[in-house]
């Protein structure tokens, strides 16, 4: 089937869809965005989280023909220019990045926490990432990096672009 | 102690700031990853990105049997089904299909027997993945199901404490099959030290259990394999050790290493779980025969069954102490199920034999520690290797040693601590700093988190969010554990790495470009590397070149080993280049000048100052070294005594868990999780800080949620559904004292830091039920009907 999105702003078109595949396949295979990880496809691990109009989903759980029509934000679409975003700077800053598997994931989820809650306390920002499994830091690094984008996001508010 | 230690909170550390004599992004900075902006961004590429125009997908069969034999494959449907390109099964390995890390004894694809569930049968290449996975499923096997052996010791005639409810008939005295052809063995490692026969005032015994972990690293295993027009292979795949890979991949392939290039892809966490082979052969066959590029991802599903996991342990131990709490003697022996495969099941048994009686001074030692095949999943490498196992017993035995005594568990555990000098059961004097005394100490000191609970939020009680207590029938426990760890490889192991180090100059500025084969795999080797190059070379532009098969081995990733060998490794070359650069910069000033340095992209003398720069000397030369760098010498235990100089290096850590337990439904919530580590010299304090906490989480993991279950041979949980790793909720805060304690063998001082705080976290976690509960609590993972005792 012929599937037809927006994905990081840009109009684009795929053919040939199997009506199995996930919107993580297609994204990773069919649209050459692999930045969206594949540590479960079952759903467990948020290593997959992207924006889905606006709404942040694991596109392993979404069907490629579900996409269609619609507006998709994966973690390559999250720079701004040649810039990291607040959240990317934050992650590479506080040491949150180990192999990083888990850091795309991790990436989006922090940013639509911090276009929902500006100001997340520890506890807001431990539910709210708990779908997002990381092996390696403990996360003690990432509530760091949650924070530190927090923190610098208040101090130099960027547009939160979806 | 000559040396002074220098303690650093987590926050400090990673700003680095009292640091002045640090190069910056040198030795003792902790400058970002250099692959950390891909990693960001999405655009890093792990070994499941990797994409070729005219790919195909390749597919594994696995026996759903645990054992079995196989009468007959038939391949014919599979083969007629479209877009498929090729089936293969052992006929088709075009070398030896045996293979392993220290014995060749398993198969890349099974020809008449399968040992376990899930053990490779069939290949298939298709131009869809899910066409090759709908193949696979028409490949006909006839098999004769036969019955597993499920449990250690009656794989090896020993008469089990607790015989396993649903095992297969097959008694305990010899009836047992033999699972390969020298029997259900791996190794027996035998220690004896002082007398045999001590007694003592007091007795303490416990048998003890740990469940089997999984690595759980992220990233799934996967590799893309290319053909080349000569009949020979490049292969891109996430691995700890490429040498170790291209060796067994050679021999099954049939090919020399010129034609088997090995790449490192990224690699998504590892910890243990890569040092066996995955799909590296797979998809060689598949790439030879089709002559297309091949790549392979398995799903979290079949990663369950495409590597090994840490082995499951059976530890009964008794010890013998005086009125005083001094231990006298230590009579132990463990089990350690190996699964269908050696894997690296015999240096496993090393460990465990020689480390599994924890940082403690025990003059009277009887250790047998036993690793077996059986026809669970194969088992192998994971972070702390053997001695996380081990620790859970020793730890429960000192807890219980106190409560006996009515000594306090972290005075018992002082007054029998190792230290420097002290000899280890092997014989082998600590010729280095072991500061367990003062781990704990500095733990002790550490404020305790608040005991007023948060009634308001959930989030901080046992049980979560599920709402089951408001903090009725909660209590709260504190409680300590030590680890040590032997860093590098053991027993007489030839352990080298190789580094290659060029500086030129290019674009009119210096640089360096170091090139190992040691596998990053997260914990920041490549940082590690390029920092070492700065200091020695005083060149802050250094490239790490992609880590190939064309540099020499690097060793392996693991043991904790890769800053001591590969960045002692790298430090030597350093030193071979800045020589050669010196001499040059003497050359071009006409005479000689006695204390040169390269430092900030200049040649410098203490003396005289600048005396110019890289690029002057330097011109259009280029000054690239390779060499192989090794530690001291290791030496293998005695046969029938285990003593014997045997290890490099000894780590030391030390956690103190603060736990809130509600006793009425064997809820446990893990408040906090504070580590004190020696690490000889914080080479990166942000990176050590991370592994710290890293390894920390998997420990506290093994001890309330991770276990593989297994029934009857088969895995009754293998996805992120039903096989719990922590999450954040689950996780708590972390605080970290690091000490730096100079080890005079290695490289800036440094001690192998990953694997250490995976071992004391759990028993920590253990220790803090068992004072809130009074309990023994013998099996980890702890399920909460061992709390509620129902
Ligand atoms: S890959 Fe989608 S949740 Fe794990
Ligand atoms: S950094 Fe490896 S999984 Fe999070």
């Amino acid at each position: 089937m012929r599937i037809t999105t927006t994905v990081n702003s840009e109009p684009r078109d795929v053919d040939d869809v199997w009506e199995g595949e996930s919107l993580l396949y297609m994204l990773r295979e069919r649209m050459g965005l692999p930045g969206s990880k594949n540590a479960c496809e079952q759903g467990e691990c948020g290593s997959c989280t992207v924006y889905l109009d606006g709404v942040a989903v694991c596109a392993c759980l979404v069907a490629a023909g579900q996409a269609d029509g619609r507006d998709i934000v994966t973690v390559e679409g999250l720079t701004e220019g040649n810039d990291l975003h607040p959240v990317q700077q934050a992650f590479l800053d506080a040491g949150a990045v180990q192999c990083g598997f888990c850091t795309p994931g991790l990436v989006v989820a922090t940013h639509d926490l911090l276009a929902r809650t500006p100001q997340p306390g520890d506890s807001e920002i431990r539910e709210y990432l708990a779908g997002n499994l990381c092996r390696c830091t403990g996360y003690e690094k990432i509530l760091d990096a949650v924070k530190l984008a927090a923190s610098r996001m208040a101090s130099s508010p960027t547009k939160v672009a979806k | 102690m000559t040396t002074t230690p220098q303690t650093r909170p987590d926050k400090a550390a990673v700003k680095g700031a009292d640091r002045t004599d640090v190069t910056p992004g040198g030795v003792g900075d902790s400058p970002s990853r250099p692959d950390g902006i891909l990693k960001v961004t999405g655009e890093f590429s792990y070994s499941s990105d990797m994409w070729l125009d005219d790919m195909l997908w390749g597919y594994t069969l696995r026996s759903p049997h645990p054992f079995a034999l196989i009468k007959s494959i038939d391949i014919s449907e599979a083969l007629a089904t479209a877009g498929v390109f090729a089936v293969l099964t052992s006929e088709d390995v075009p070398g030896e299909n045996f293979y392993g890390l220290e014995h060749a004894d398993q198969p890349v694809l099974a020809k008449d027997i399968v040992r376990y569930q899930g053990e490779p049968i069939a290949l298939v290449a298709a131009d869809h993945p899910e066409i090759a996975r709908r193949a696979a499923e028409k490949i006909t096997v006839e098999f004769v199901v036969l019955a597993p052996v499920v449990d250690a010791e009656v794989a090896i005639g020993h008469k089990p404490w607790n015989p396993p409810a649903e095992s297969v008939d097959a008694g305990v005295d010899g009836q047992v099959p033999h699972l390969h052809p020298n029997g259900n063995l791996v190794r027996h490692l035998k220690l004896r030290r002082g007398e045999q026969d001590a007694t003592a005032d007091v007795v303490i015994t416990g048998e003890y259990e740990v469940g089997m972990q999984d690595q759980a690293f992220l990233g799934p295993e996967s590799g893309l394999a290319v053909p080349d027009e000569e009949g020979g292979v490049d292969l891109y795949v996430a691995t700890q050790w490429l040498h170790v890979d291209q060796r067994q991949v050679c021999a099954a392939l049939g090919l020399p290493p010129e034609q088997v290039r090995l790449t490192l892809a990224g690699v998504g966490g590892a910890f243990g779980g890569r040092e066996d082979l995955s799909m590296h052969v797979h998809g060689c066959m598949l790439a030879l025969r089709t002559g297309k590029p091949i790549k392979m991802v398995y799903n979290r599903l079949e990663s369950f069954f495409g590597h090994v996991h840490r082995h499951p342990a059976k530890l009964y131990y008794e010890y013998g102490a005086e009125r005083s709490g001094k231990l006298v003697y230590a009579r132990v022996r463990m089990y350690l199920d190996g699964g269908a495969y050696a894997s690296s099941t015999p240096a496993v048994v090393g460990n465990a034999g020689t480390m599994g009686l924890g940082p403690y001074v025990i003059p009277h030692v009887t250790v047998d520690a036993y690793g077996t095949y059986s026809n669970n999943p194969p088992c192998g490498a994971m972070r702390g290797f053997g001695s996380v196992q081990t620790a859970f017993a020793y730890e429960a035995q000192m807890d219980k040693l106190a409560a006996e005594l009515g000594l306090d568990p972290v005075a018992i555990r002082q007054m029998n601590a190792l230290e420097e000098g002290a000899q280890v059961p092997t014989g082998q004097v600590i010729d280095s700093a072991a500061p367990v005394v003062e781990l704990l100490e500095r733990l002790k000191a550490m404020p305790l988190p608040s005991t007023e609970s948060d009634q308001l939020d959930l989030r901080r009680m046992p049980g979560g969010v599920s709402n089951t207590t408001h903090g009725e029938g909660v209590k709260r426990g504190v409680g300590y554990a030590v680890a040590y760890k032997n860093v590098a490889f053991s027993e007489g192991f030839d352990d080298y790495s190789t580094a290659r180090v060029r500086l030129e100059v290019s674009g009119g500025d210096p640089i360096v470009t170091v090139h190992t084969a040691a596998a990053e795999v997260g914990q920041g080797l490549v940082t590690i590397e390029q920092q070492i190059c700065r200091t020695e070379l005083g060149v802050d532009s250094v490239v790490v070149h992609p880590k190939d098969t064309s540099v020499g081995s690097g060793g392996s990733t693991s043991a904790s080993r890769q800053t001591y060998m590969t960045g002692g490794a790298v430090r030597h070359v350093c030193g071979k280049v800045r020589d050669r650069v010196l001499v040059l910069a003497e050359a071009s000033l006409g005479r000689t000048v006695s204390d040169l340095r390269l430092e900030n992209g200049s040649v410098v003398s203490r003396s005289e100052g600048v005396l110019a720069s890289i690029e002057q000397v330097l011109g259009d030369e280029v000054v690239e070294e390779t060499d192989e760098w090794r530690h001291r010498p290791t030496h293998g235990l005695d046969p029938e005594t285990g003593q014997g100089f045997a290890h490099v290096q000894f780590a030391f850590a030390a956690h103190r868990a603060v736990v809130d337990v509600d006793v009425e439904l064997g809820l446990v919530k893990v408040v906090e999780l504070a580590c004190a580590q020696d690490v000889g010299k914080a080479m990166n304090p942000q990176a050590v800080v991370g592994q710290i906490q890293g390894g920390s989480a998997q420990g506290m993991g093994l001890a309330l949620m991770e276990e593989i279950v297994i029934r009857d041979g088969k895995i009754l949980n293998p996805s992120f559904t039903d096989y719990l790793i922590p999450t954040i909720l689950d996780t708590p805060p972390m605080p970290i004292e690091v000490l730096e304690y100079a080890d005079p063998n290695a490289p800036y001082g440094l001690r192998g830091v990953g694997e250490a705080p995976t071992i004391s976290s759990g028993p920590a976690i253990m220790s803090a039920i068992r004072a809130a509960t009074g309990l023994d609590l013998t099996r980890a993972p702890v399920r909460p009907e061992h709390i509620t005792r129902t």
